[in-house]
Protein backbone atom coordinates (compact mmCIF):
# COMPACT_ATOMS: atom_id res chain seq x y z
CA UNK A 1 0.00 0.00 0.00
CA UNK A 2 2.46 2.60 -1.19
CA UNK A 3 0.51 5.75 -1.75
CA UNK A 4 1.06 8.57 -4.19
CA UNK A 5 3.17 11.16 -2.49
CA UNK A 6 1.44 14.34 -3.54
CA UNK A 7 -0.81 15.58 -6.26
CA UNK A 8 2.17 16.84 -8.21
CA UNK A 9 4.95 14.33 -7.78
CA UNK A 10 7.28 15.92 -10.31
CA UNK A 11 6.94 19.27 -8.63
CA UNK A 12 7.59 18.01 -5.13
CA UNK A 13 10.54 15.89 -6.25
CA UNK A 14 12.28 19.09 -7.22
CA UNK A 15 11.71 20.44 -3.74
CA UNK A 16 12.97 17.50 -1.83
CA UNK A 17 16.64 17.49 -2.59
CA UNK A 18 17.29 21.05 -1.70
CA UNK A 19 14.81 22.37 0.80
CA UNK A 20 13.63 21.45 4.25
CA UNK A 21 9.99 21.48 3.18
CA UNK A 22 9.62 17.74 3.57
CA UNK A 23 7.51 17.96 6.71
CA UNK A 24 5.93 21.27 7.60
CA UNK A 25 4.20 22.01 10.88
CA UNK A 26 2.35 25.30 10.72
CA UNK A 27 0.59 27.30 13.47
CA UNK A 28 -0.19 24.11 15.30
CA UNK A 29 -2.18 24.29 18.52
CA UNK A 30 -3.69 21.58 20.65
CA UNK A 31 -6.38 22.26 23.20
CA UNK A 32 -8.05 19.77 25.46
CA UNK A 33 -11.48 20.45 26.87
CA UNK A 34 -11.71 19.07 30.38
CA UNK A 35 -14.90 17.66 31.92
CA UNK A 36 -15.83 20.95 33.61
CA UNK A 37 -15.71 22.78 30.31
CA UNK A 38 -12.40 24.53 30.88
CA UNK A 39 -10.02 24.60 27.99
CA UNK A 40 -6.43 23.74 28.57
CA UNK A 41 -3.93 24.64 25.89
CA UNK A 42 -1.25 21.98 25.55
CA UNK A 43 0.60 23.14 22.47
CA UNK A 44 0.53 26.69 21.25
CA UNK A 45 1.61 28.05 17.90
CA UNK A 46 4.17 25.46 16.82
CA UNK A 47 5.96 26.18 13.54
CA UNK A 48 8.60 23.79 12.28
CA UNK A 49 10.08 22.55 9.02
CA UNK A 50 11.93 19.29 8.81
CA UNK A 51 14.13 18.07 5.98
CA UNK A 52 13.91 14.77 4.17
CA UNK A 53 17.00 13.27 5.76
CA UNK A 54 17.13 15.28 8.95
CA UNK A 55 17.34 13.85 12.45
CA UNK A 56 15.40 16.09 14.85
CA UNK A 57 15.11 15.83 18.61
CA UNK A 58 12.32 17.39 20.61
CA UNK A 59 13.35 18.02 24.18
CA UNK A 60 11.51 19.48 27.14
CA UNK A 61 10.25 18.74 30.62
CA UNK A 62 7.63 16.09 31.24
CA UNK A 63 4.17 17.31 30.42
CA UNK A 64 5.37 19.93 27.94
CA UNK A 65 3.38 18.28 25.19
CA UNK A 66 6.30 16.89 23.22
CA UNK A 67 4.69 13.47 23.01
CA UNK A 68 1.44 15.11 21.96
CA UNK A 69 3.28 16.85 19.16
CA UNK A 70 4.64 13.51 17.98
CA UNK A 71 1.20 11.95 18.16
CA UNK A 72 -0.25 14.74 16.06
CA UNK A 73 2.41 14.20 13.41
CA UNK A 74 1.64 10.47 13.49
CA UNK A 75 -2.06 11.24 13.15
CA UNK A 76 -3.00 9.39 16.33
CA UNK A 77 -4.19 12.70 17.73
CA UNK A 78 -5.79 15.59 15.91
CA UNK A 79 -4.55 19.15 16.06
CA UNK A 80 -7.03 21.74 17.30
CA UNK A 81 -5.86 24.19 14.66
CA UNK A 82 -3.01 24.61 12.25
CA UNK A 83 -1.66 21.97 9.95
CA UNK A 84 0.95 19.29 9.49
CA UNK A 85 1.91 18.57 5.89
CA UNK A 86 4.11 15.75 4.68
CA UNK A 87 5.38 16.40 1.15
CA UNK A 88 2.63 18.94 0.73
CA UNK A 89 -0.12 16.55 1.80
CA UNK A 90 -2.12 17.39 4.88
CA UNK A 91 -1.97 14.79 7.66
CA UNK A 92 -5.42 13.87 8.89
CA UNK A 93 -5.14 10.30 10.10
CA UNK A 94 -2.52 7.75 11.11
CA UNK A 95 -0.53 6.25 8.30
CA UNK A 96 2.36 3.90 7.78
CA UNK A 97 4.42 6.63 6.09
CA UNK A 98 4.86 8.02 9.64
CA UNK A 99 5.72 4.97 11.68
CA UNK A 100 6.11 5.22 15.45
CA UNK A 101 8.61 3.64 17.78
CA UNK A 102 6.87 3.58 21.15
CA UNK A 103 8.51 4.15 24.52
CA UNK A 104 7.06 0.92 25.88
CA UNK A 105 7.76 -0.99 22.68
CA UNK A 106 4.12 -1.93 21.95
CA UNK A 107 5.07 -5.34 20.67
CA UNK A 108 2.25 -7.84 20.33
CA UNK A 109 3.01 -10.43 23.04
CA UNK A 110 1.29 -13.32 21.23
CA UNK A 111 3.60 -13.04 18.21
CA UNK A 112 7.25 -13.97 17.92
CA UNK A 113 9.81 -11.30 17.11
CA UNK A 114 9.75 -12.31 13.46
CA UNK A 115 5.94 -12.36 13.33
CA UNK A 116 5.74 -8.92 14.96
CA UNK A 117 7.81 -7.46 12.15
CA UNK A 118 6.02 -9.58 9.57
CA UNK A 119 2.64 -8.30 10.74
CA UNK A 120 3.67 -4.73 9.95
CA UNK A 121 5.22 -5.72 6.63
CA UNK A 122 2.12 -7.73 5.64
CA UNK A 123 -0.09 -4.81 6.47
CA UNK A 124 1.83 -2.04 4.76
CA UNK A 125 3.62 -3.65 1.83
CA UNK A 126 0.50 -5.52 0.75
CA UNK A 127 1.40 -6.03 -2.87
CA UNK A 128 4.94 -7.19 -2.34
CA UNK A 129 5.38 -10.93 -3.10
CA UNK A 130 5.75 -13.14 0.02
CA UNK A 131 9.36 -14.08 -0.77
CA UNK A 132 10.32 -10.44 -0.87
CA UNK A 133 8.42 -9.81 2.38
CA UNK A 134 10.39 -12.56 4.11
CA UNK A 135 13.59 -11.06 2.78
CA UNK A 136 12.66 -7.63 4.16
CA UNK A 137 11.86 -9.14 7.56
CA UNK A 138 15.13 -11.07 7.71
CA UNK A 139 17.10 -8.05 6.54
CA UNK A 140 15.70 -5.89 9.31
CA UNK A 141 16.14 -8.62 11.92
CA UNK A 142 19.80 -8.73 10.94
CA UNK A 143 20.03 -4.94 10.95
CA UNK A 144 19.23 -4.86 14.68
CA UNK A 145 21.16 -8.10 15.43
CA UNK A 146 18.09 -10.09 16.35
CA UNK A 147 18.31 -12.97 13.89
CA UNK A 148 19.15 -15.37 16.73
CA UNK A 149 16.13 -14.26 18.77
CA UNK A 150 13.70 -14.20 15.84
CA UNK A 151 11.54 -17.04 17.15
CA UNK A 152 11.30 -15.79 20.71
CA UNK A 153 8.27 -14.11 22.17
CA UNK A 154 8.53 -10.54 23.51
CA UNK A 155 8.16 -11.79 27.11
CA UNK A 156 11.44 -13.64 26.69
CA UNK A 157 13.40 -10.54 25.66
CA UNK A 158 15.17 -7.81 27.60
CA UNK A 159 14.01 -4.21 27.27
CA UNK A 160 16.81 -3.33 24.86
CA UNK A 161 15.99 -6.29 22.63
CA UNK A 162 12.31 -5.40 22.67
CA UNK A 163 13.06 -1.88 21.56
CA UNK A 164 15.28 -3.21 18.77
CA UNK A 165 12.29 -5.18 17.56
CA UNK A 166 10.23 -2.00 17.71
CA UNK A 167 12.83 -0.18 15.64
CA UNK A 168 13.18 -3.03 13.14
CA UNK A 169 9.40 -3.16 12.79
CA UNK A 170 9.25 0.57 12.14
CA UNK A 171 12.08 0.59 9.62
CA UNK A 172 10.87 -2.54 7.78
CA UNK A 173 7.83 -0.75 6.41
CA UNK A 174 10.01 2.04 5.02
CA UNK A 175 8.29 5.05 6.52
CA UNK A 176 9.01 8.51 5.16
CA UNK A 177 9.25 9.85 8.69
CA UNK A 178 10.33 7.80 11.67
CA UNK A 179 8.73 8.98 14.90
CA UNK A 180 10.36 7.90 18.14
CA UNK A 181 8.69 8.62 21.49
CA UNK A 182 11.44 8.43 24.12
CA UNK A 183 12.69 5.25 22.46
CA UNK A 184 15.48 4.68 24.98
CA UNK A 185 13.66 6.09 28.01
CA UNK A 186 12.82 2.74 29.59
CA UNK A 187 16.30 1.24 29.18
CA UNK A 188 19.25 1.09 31.57
CA UNK A 189 22.19 3.38 30.85
CA UNK A 190 24.49 0.79 29.25
CA UNK A 191 21.83 -0.67 26.98
CA UNK A 192 20.74 2.84 26.10
CA UNK A 193 24.21 3.83 24.92
CA UNK A 194 24.54 0.72 22.80
CA UNK A 195 21.17 1.10 21.21
CA UNK A 196 21.74 4.80 20.48
CA UNK A 197 24.90 3.78 18.64
CA UNK A 198 23.01 1.13 16.65
CA UNK A 199 20.17 3.43 15.68
CA UNK A 200 22.56 6.15 14.64
CA UNK A 201 24.57 3.65 12.58
CA UNK A 202 21.43 2.58 10.78
CA UNK A 203 20.39 6.15 10.22
CA UNK A 204 23.83 7.16 8.94
CA UNK A 205 23.66 4.40 6.33
CA UNK A 206 19.96 4.88 5.43
CA UNK A 207 19.27 8.52 6.04
CA UNK A 208 15.70 9.57 6.47
CA UNK A 209 13.57 12.02 8.36
CA UNK A 210 13.45 11.25 12.09
CA UNK A 211 11.67 13.01 14.92
CA UNK A 212 12.76 11.78 18.33
CA UNK A 213 11.18 12.91 21.58
CA UNK A 214 13.59 12.74 24.49
CA UNK A 215 14.38 14.35 27.81
CA UNK A 216 18.06 13.48 27.66
CA UNK A 217 20.29 16.32 26.46
CA UNK A 218 23.28 14.06 25.76
CA UNK A 219 21.15 11.75 23.67
CA UNK A 220 19.78 14.67 21.66
CA UNK A 221 23.27 16.14 21.11
CA UNK A 222 24.76 12.82 20.10
CA UNK A 223 22.07 11.78 17.68
CA UNK A 224 20.33 14.74 16.13
CA UNK A 225 21.02 17.55 13.67
CA UNK A 226 18.71 19.98 15.38
CA UNK A 227 17.28 20.09 18.88
CA UNK A 228 13.84 21.58 19.29
CA UNK A 229 13.65 22.87 22.85
CA UNK A 230 10.12 23.20 24.16
CA UNK A 231 9.00 25.64 26.81
CA UNK A 232 6.99 24.28 29.72
CA UNK A 233 3.29 23.61 29.49
CA UNK A 234 0.56 24.66 29.65
CA UNK A 235 0.60 26.26 26.22
CA UNK A 236 4.03 24.92 25.42
CA UNK A 237 5.73 26.16 22.31
CA UNK A 238 9.14 26.01 20.68
CA UNK A 239 11.46 28.03 22.88
CA UNK A 240 14.62 27.66 20.89
CA UNK A 241 16.12 25.56 18.15
CA UNK A 242 19.68 24.39 18.63
CA UNK A 243 21.67 23.40 15.55
CA UNK A 244 24.10 20.58 16.23
CA UNK A 245 26.83 20.90 13.63
CA UNK A 246 28.88 17.77 14.38
CA UNK A 247 29.42 15.92 11.11
CA UNK A 248 28.15 12.38 10.58
CA UNK A 249 29.22 9.65 11.13
CA UNK A 250 29.54 10.64 14.74
CA UNK A 251 31.71 9.13 17.38
CA UNK A 252 30.45 9.69 20.92
CA UNK A 253 33.95 9.90 22.43
CA UNK A 254 35.18 12.41 19.87
CA UNK A 255 32.08 14.52 20.30
CA UNK A 256 32.40 14.52 24.05
CA UNK A 257 36.03 15.57 23.83
CA UNK A 258 35.26 18.56 21.63
CA UNK A 259 35.01 21.95 23.22
CA UNK A 260 31.70 22.88 21.61
CA UNK A 261 29.98 19.84 23.04
CA UNK A 262 29.96 21.37 26.52
CA UNK A 263 28.86 24.73 25.25
CA UNK A 264 25.89 23.15 23.54
CA UNK A 265 25.20 20.93 26.49
CA UNK A 266 25.28 23.80 28.98
CA UNK A 267 23.20 25.91 26.68
CA UNK A 268 20.53 23.24 26.46
CA UNK A 269 20.63 22.47 30.18
CA UNK A 270 20.41 26.16 31.04
CA UNK A 271 17.40 26.45 28.79
CA UNK A 272 15.72 23.55 30.56
CA UNK A 273 16.65 24.92 33.99
CA UNK A 274 15.31 28.32 33.18
CA UNK A 275 12.01 26.88 32.11
CA UNK A 276 11.87 24.67 35.11
CA UNK A 277 12.45 27.51 37.56
CA UNK A 278 9.85 29.70 35.96
CA UNK A 279 7.20 27.18 36.84
CA UNK A 280 8.29 26.60 40.43
CA UNK B 1 37.68 -48.45 40.21
CA UNK B 2 34.34 -50.01 40.92
CA UNK B 3 34.05 -47.87 43.95
CA UNK B 4 34.71 -44.81 41.85
CA UNK B 5 32.01 -45.81 39.32
CA UNK B 6 29.49 -46.30 42.08
CA UNK B 7 30.47 -43.01 43.55
CA UNK B 8 29.93 -41.12 40.29
CA UNK B 9 26.63 -42.88 39.73
CA UNK B 10 25.51 -41.93 43.17
CA UNK B 11 26.58 -38.34 42.64
CA UNK B 12 24.75 -38.21 39.30
CA UNK B 13 21.60 -39.67 40.80
CA UNK B 14 21.97 -37.31 43.68
CA UNK B 15 22.15 -34.22 41.49
CA UNK B 16 19.21 -35.40 39.37
CA UNK B 17 17.00 -36.12 42.32
CA UNK B 18 18.42 -33.39 44.48
CA UNK B 19 15.55 -31.14 43.57
CA UNK B 20 12.98 -33.71 44.63
CA UNK B 21 14.79 -34.90 47.71
CA UNK B 22 15.46 -31.50 49.11
CA UNK B 23 13.83 -31.26 52.55
CA UNK B 24 11.84 -28.15 51.60
CA UNK B 25 10.43 -29.85 48.52
CA UNK B 26 9.55 -33.01 50.44
CA UNK B 27 7.79 -30.97 53.05
CA UNK B 28 5.90 -28.59 50.75
CA UNK B 29 4.90 -30.93 47.95
CA UNK B 30 4.37 -34.22 49.78
CA UNK B 31 4.25 -34.04 53.55
CA UNK B 32 2.00 -31.04 54.06
CA UNK B 33 -0.61 -32.08 51.45
CA UNK B 34 -0.63 -35.59 52.92
CA UNK B 35 -1.13 -34.09 56.34
CA UNK B 36 -4.15 -32.17 55.05
CA UNK B 37 -5.73 -35.28 53.57
CA UNK B 38 -4.93 -37.28 56.69
CA UNK B 39 -6.76 -34.73 58.79
CA UNK B 40 -9.79 -34.84 56.49
CA UNK B 41 -9.92 -38.64 56.57
CA UNK B 42 -9.53 -38.62 60.33
CA UNK B 43 -12.45 -36.23 60.61
CA UNK B 44 -14.53 -38.49 58.37
CA UNK B 45 -13.57 -41.45 60.53
CA UNK B 46 -14.59 -39.68 63.73
CA UNK B 47 -17.94 -38.58 62.30
CA UNK B 48 -18.64 -42.05 60.86
CA UNK B 49 -17.76 -43.77 64.09
CA UNK B 50 -19.26 -41.52 66.74
CA UNK B 51 -21.86 -39.24 65.16
CA UNK B 52 -23.92 -41.28 62.74
CA UNK B 53 -24.28 -44.92 61.88
CA UNK B 54 -25.33 -44.27 58.30
CA UNK B 55 -21.87 -43.21 57.14
CA UNK B 56 -19.23 -45.82 56.36
CA UNK B 57 -15.77 -45.34 57.77
CA UNK B 58 -13.04 -44.67 55.16
CA UNK B 59 -11.92 -48.29 55.33
CA UNK B 60 -15.44 -49.62 54.84
CA UNK B 61 -16.01 -47.21 51.98
CA UNK B 62 -12.85 -48.35 50.28
CA UNK B 63 -13.86 -52.02 50.49
CA UNK B 64 -17.40 -51.30 49.30
CA UNK B 65 -16.07 -49.40 46.31
CA UNK B 66 -13.43 -51.87 45.21
CA UNK B 67 -15.69 -53.23 42.48
CA UNK B 68 -16.37 -49.73 41.09
CA UNK B 69 -12.71 -48.80 41.23
CA UNK B 70 -11.44 -51.99 39.60
CA UNK B 71 -14.16 -52.18 36.91
CA UNK B 72 -15.08 -48.64 35.98
CA UNK B 73 -16.53 -49.67 32.59
CA UNK B 74 -18.75 -52.67 33.30
CA UNK B 75 -22.19 -53.18 31.75
CA UNK B 76 -24.41 -55.45 33.75
CA UNK B 77 -27.81 -54.49 32.47
CA UNK B 78 -29.70 -51.50 31.07
CA UNK B 79 -29.36 -49.28 34.15
CA UNK B 80 -26.37 -50.93 35.76
CA UNK B 81 -23.26 -49.28 34.34
CA UNK B 82 -19.76 -48.75 35.70
CA UNK B 83 -18.92 -45.34 37.12
CA UNK B 84 -16.74 -44.59 34.08
CA UNK B 85 -19.78 -44.73 31.78
CA UNK B 86 -21.72 -42.46 34.12
CA UNK B 87 -18.86 -40.02 34.14
CA UNK B 88 -18.68 -40.04 30.33
CA UNK B 89 -22.42 -39.42 30.07
CA UNK B 90 -22.13 -36.38 32.35
CA UNK B 91 -19.05 -35.11 30.54
CA UNK B 92 -20.85 -35.38 27.20
CA UNK B 93 -23.69 -33.18 28.51
CA UNK B 94 -21.27 -30.67 29.98
CA UNK B 95 -19.16 -30.47 26.83
CA UNK B 96 -22.17 -30.09 24.53
CA UNK B 97 -23.73 -27.37 26.66
CA UNK B 98 -20.40 -25.66 27.30
CA UNK B 99 -19.45 -25.62 23.61
CA UNK B 100 -22.83 -24.27 22.53
CA UNK B 101 -22.73 -21.70 25.34
CA UNK B 102 -19.21 -20.58 24.46
CA UNK B 103 -20.08 -20.29 20.77
CA UNK B 104 -22.82 -17.86 21.76
CA UNK B 105 -21.04 -16.15 24.66
CA UNK B 106 -17.75 -15.22 22.97
CA UNK B 107 -19.33 -13.27 20.08
CA UNK B 108 -21.81 -11.56 22.42
CA UNK B 109 -19.00 -10.66 24.80
CA UNK B 110 -16.98 -9.35 21.88
CA UNK B 111 -19.90 -7.23 20.75
CA UNK B 112 -20.56 -5.81 24.22
CA UNK B 113 -16.88 -5.07 24.73
CA UNK B 114 -16.56 -3.26 21.42
CA UNK B 115 -19.79 -1.29 21.34
CA UNK B 116 -21.10 0.97 24.05
CA UNK B 117 -24.64 0.69 22.72
CA UNK B 118 -24.55 -3.10 22.78
CA UNK B 119 -23.25 -2.87 26.33
CA UNK B 120 -26.19 -0.63 27.33
CA UNK B 121 -28.66 -3.02 25.71
CA UNK B 122 -27.30 -6.35 26.91
CA UNK B 123 -25.55 -5.65 30.19
CA UNK B 124 -28.77 -5.31 32.26
CA UNK B 125 -29.94 -8.72 31.02
CA UNK B 126 -26.61 -10.25 31.98
CA UNK B 127 -26.61 -8.60 35.40
CA UNK B 128 -30.14 -9.83 36.23
CA UNK B 129 -29.77 -13.37 34.90
CA UNK B 130 -26.24 -13.98 36.10
CA UNK B 131 -27.08 -14.42 39.82
CA UNK B 132 -29.89 -16.89 39.04
CA UNK B 133 -28.97 -20.47 39.85
CA UNK B 134 -28.89 -22.22 36.48
CA UNK B 135 -30.99 -25.04 37.94
CA UNK B 136 -33.92 -22.59 38.01
CA UNK B 137 -33.92 -22.79 34.21
CA UNK B 138 -34.65 -26.51 34.30
CA UNK B 139 -38.47 -26.31 34.46
CA UNK B 140 -38.46 -23.83 31.58
CA UNK B 141 -36.19 -26.11 29.58
CA UNK B 142 -38.33 -29.14 30.37
CA UNK B 143 -41.43 -27.25 29.23
CA UNK B 144 -39.74 -26.38 25.93
CA UNK B 145 -37.90 -29.60 25.14
CA UNK B 146 -40.09 -32.16 26.91
CA UNK B 147 -37.01 -34.35 27.31
CA UNK B 148 -34.54 -34.68 30.13
CA UNK B 149 -31.30 -34.78 28.19
CA UNK B 150 -31.72 -31.65 26.01
CA UNK B 151 -33.01 -29.83 29.08
CA UNK B 152 -29.89 -30.70 31.05
CA UNK B 153 -27.74 -29.55 28.15
CA UNK B 154 -29.73 -26.33 27.95
CA UNK B 155 -29.11 -25.62 31.64
CA UNK B 156 -25.37 -26.13 31.08
CA UNK B 157 -25.61 -23.85 28.05
CA UNK B 158 -27.10 -21.08 30.21
CA UNK B 159 -24.51 -21.72 32.91
CA UNK B 160 -21.66 -21.34 30.44
CA UNK B 161 -22.90 -18.02 29.10
CA UNK B 162 -22.39 -15.45 31.82
CA UNK B 163 -18.76 -15.76 32.93
CA UNK B 164 -17.61 -16.03 29.31
CA UNK B 165 -19.73 -13.07 28.18
CA UNK B 166 -18.50 -10.87 31.02
CA UNK B 167 -14.83 -11.80 30.73
CA UNK B 168 -14.77 -11.55 26.95
CA UNK B 169 -16.35 -8.11 27.14
CA UNK B 170 -13.80 -7.07 29.75
CA UNK B 171 -10.96 -8.41 27.62
CA UNK B 172 -12.12 -6.65 24.47
CA UNK B 173 -12.75 -3.34 26.20
CA UNK B 174 -9.38 -3.42 27.94
CA UNK B 175 -7.20 -4.14 24.92
CA UNK B 176 -4.17 -1.92 25.41
CA UNK B 177 -4.44 1.31 23.45
CA UNK B 178 -0.82 0.72 22.41
CA UNK B 179 -1.89 -2.27 20.34
CA UNK B 180 -4.72 -0.30 18.78
CA UNK B 181 -2.32 2.57 18.02
CA UNK B 182 -0.11 0.11 16.16
CA UNK B 183 -3.13 -1.08 14.18
CA UNK B 184 -4.08 2.50 13.36
CA UNK B 185 -0.59 3.52 12.33
CA UNK B 186 -0.42 0.46 10.06
CA UNK B 187 -3.81 1.47 8.62
CA UNK B 188 -5.40 -1.90 9.36
CA UNK B 189 -8.99 -2.20 8.20
CA UNK B 190 -11.46 -2.68 11.06
CA UNK B 191 -12.18 -6.38 10.50
CA UNK B 192 -8.50 -7.18 10.35
CA UNK B 193 -7.94 -5.24 13.57
CA UNK B 194 -10.54 -7.51 15.15
CA UNK B 195 -8.97 -10.81 14.28
CA UNK B 196 -5.31 -9.81 14.22
CA UNK B 197 -5.17 -7.53 17.28
CA UNK B 198 -8.31 -7.47 19.43
CA UNK B 199 -9.05 -11.21 19.41
CA UNK B 200 -5.53 -12.39 20.31
CA UNK B 201 -5.14 -9.58 22.84
CA UNK B 202 -8.31 -10.57 24.67
CA UNK B 203 -7.75 -14.34 24.51
CA UNK B 204 -6.40 -14.56 28.09
CA UNK B 205 -9.61 -12.94 29.36
CA UNK B 206 -11.74 -15.17 27.16
CA UNK B 207 -10.00 -18.22 28.57
CA UNK B 208 -10.52 -16.99 32.12
CA UNK B 209 -14.22 -16.79 31.31
CA UNK B 210 -14.19 -20.25 29.76
CA UNK B 211 -12.45 -21.72 32.78
CA UNK B 212 -14.97 -20.20 35.20
CA UNK B 213 -17.82 -21.33 32.94
CA UNK B 214 -16.59 -24.89 32.70
CA UNK B 215 -15.99 -25.03 36.46
CA UNK B 216 -19.54 -23.89 37.22
CA UNK B 217 -20.96 -26.15 34.51
CA UNK B 218 -19.33 -29.11 36.20
CA UNK B 219 -20.84 -28.03 39.54
CA UNK B 220 -24.27 -27.60 38.02
CA UNK B 221 -24.45 -30.86 36.06
CA UNK B 222 -24.52 -32.85 39.30
CA UNK B 223 -27.52 -30.90 40.59
CA UNK B 224 -29.30 -31.06 37.23
CA UNK B 225 -28.84 -34.80 36.90
CA UNK B 226 -30.19 -35.33 40.40
CA UNK B 227 -33.38 -33.69 39.18
CA UNK B 228 -33.62 -35.16 35.68
CA UNK B 229 -32.47 -38.70 36.44
CA UNK B 230 -31.10 -40.90 33.68
CA UNK B 231 -27.51 -41.93 33.31
CA UNK B 232 -24.93 -39.63 34.84
CA UNK B 233 -22.71 -39.08 37.83
CA UNK B 234 -25.19 -36.66 39.41
CA UNK B 235 -28.10 -39.07 39.32
CA UNK B 236 -25.75 -41.77 40.59
CA UNK B 237 -25.17 -39.71 43.74
CA UNK B 238 -28.90 -39.33 44.34
CA UNK B 239 -29.69 -42.94 43.46
CA UNK B 240 -27.05 -44.30 45.81
CA UNK B 241 -28.37 -42.06 48.60
CA UNK B 242 -31.83 -43.52 48.03
CA UNK B 243 -30.33 -46.97 48.43
CA UNK B 244 -28.46 -45.73 51.50
CA UNK B 245 -25.23 -46.79 49.83
CA UNK B 246 -23.15 -43.89 51.08
CA UNK B 247 -19.85 -45.49 50.23
CA UNK B 248 -20.68 -44.93 46.57
CA UNK B 249 -21.51 -41.31 47.31
CA UNK B 250 -18.03 -40.80 48.75
CA UNK B 251 -16.55 -42.36 45.63
CA UNK B 252 -18.66 -40.10 43.45
CA UNK B 253 -17.50 -37.02 45.37
CA UNK B 254 -13.88 -37.99 44.79
CA UNK B 255 -14.46 -38.72 41.10
CA UNK B 256 -16.34 -35.47 40.54
CA UNK B 257 -13.60 -33.50 42.26
CA UNK B 258 -10.77 -35.11 40.32
CA UNK B 259 -12.63 -34.70 37.03
CA UNK B 260 -13.21 -31.01 37.70
CA UNK B 261 -9.52 -30.57 38.43
CA UNK B 262 -8.53 -32.39 35.23
CA UNK B 263 -10.95 -30.27 33.16
CA UNK B 264 -9.41 -27.07 34.48
CA UNK B 265 -5.87 -28.31 33.85
CA UNK B 266 -6.81 -29.29 30.30
CA UNK B 267 -8.24 -25.86 29.61
CA UNK B 268 -5.11 -24.19 31.01
CA UNK B 269 -2.96 -26.32 28.70
CA UNK B 270 -5.09 -25.37 25.70
CA UNK B 271 -4.79 -21.72 26.70
CA UNK B 272 -1.02 -22.01 26.99
CA UNK B 273 -0.75 -23.56 23.53
CA UNK B 274 -3.01 -21.01 21.90
CA UNK B 275 -1.87 -17.80 23.57
CA UNK B 276 1.87 -18.55 23.92
CA UNK B 277 1.82 -16.78 27.24
CA UNK B 278 2.15 -18.01 30.81
CA UNK B 279 -1.23 -18.59 32.42
CA UNK B 280 -2.10 -16.98 35.70
CA UNK B 281 -3.32 -19.59 38.12
CA UNK B 282 -6.36 -18.66 40.13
Amino acid sequence: MIKPLTHFPSDSDKHLGASSDFLIIEDLTKTYRSADGNKSVVLDNINLKIGEDEYISVIGHSGCGKSTLLKIVSGLEKASSGSVRLQGKEIRKPGADRMMVFQHYSLLPWLTVRCNIRLAVDEVLEHVPPVEKSRIVEEHLAMVNLTAAADKYPDQLSGGMKQRVGIARALAIRPKVLLMDEPFGALDALTRGKLQRQVLDIWESHRQSVIMVTHDVDEALYMSDRIIMMTNGPAATIGEILEVPFPHPRNPQEIRESHEYYEYRNHALNFLDRHFNREE
Amino acid sequence: MLLYAIQTAVVAAHTTWQKYLRPAFLRDAILLPLLGFAFLIALWWVVATFVTTLLPTPAEAFIDNLDYILNPFYRRGPGDLGIGWLLLASLRRVFTGFLLGSLVAVPIGFWIGASKKAMMAINPIVQILRPVSPVAWLPIALAVFNLANPSAIFVIFITSLWPTVINTALGVSSVSSDYLDIARVLEMPRWRQIYKIILPASLPYIFTGLRISLGIAWLVIVAVEMLTGGIGIGFFVWDEWNRLSLSSVFLAVLVIGLTGLVLDILLVQIQRIITHRPVQQS
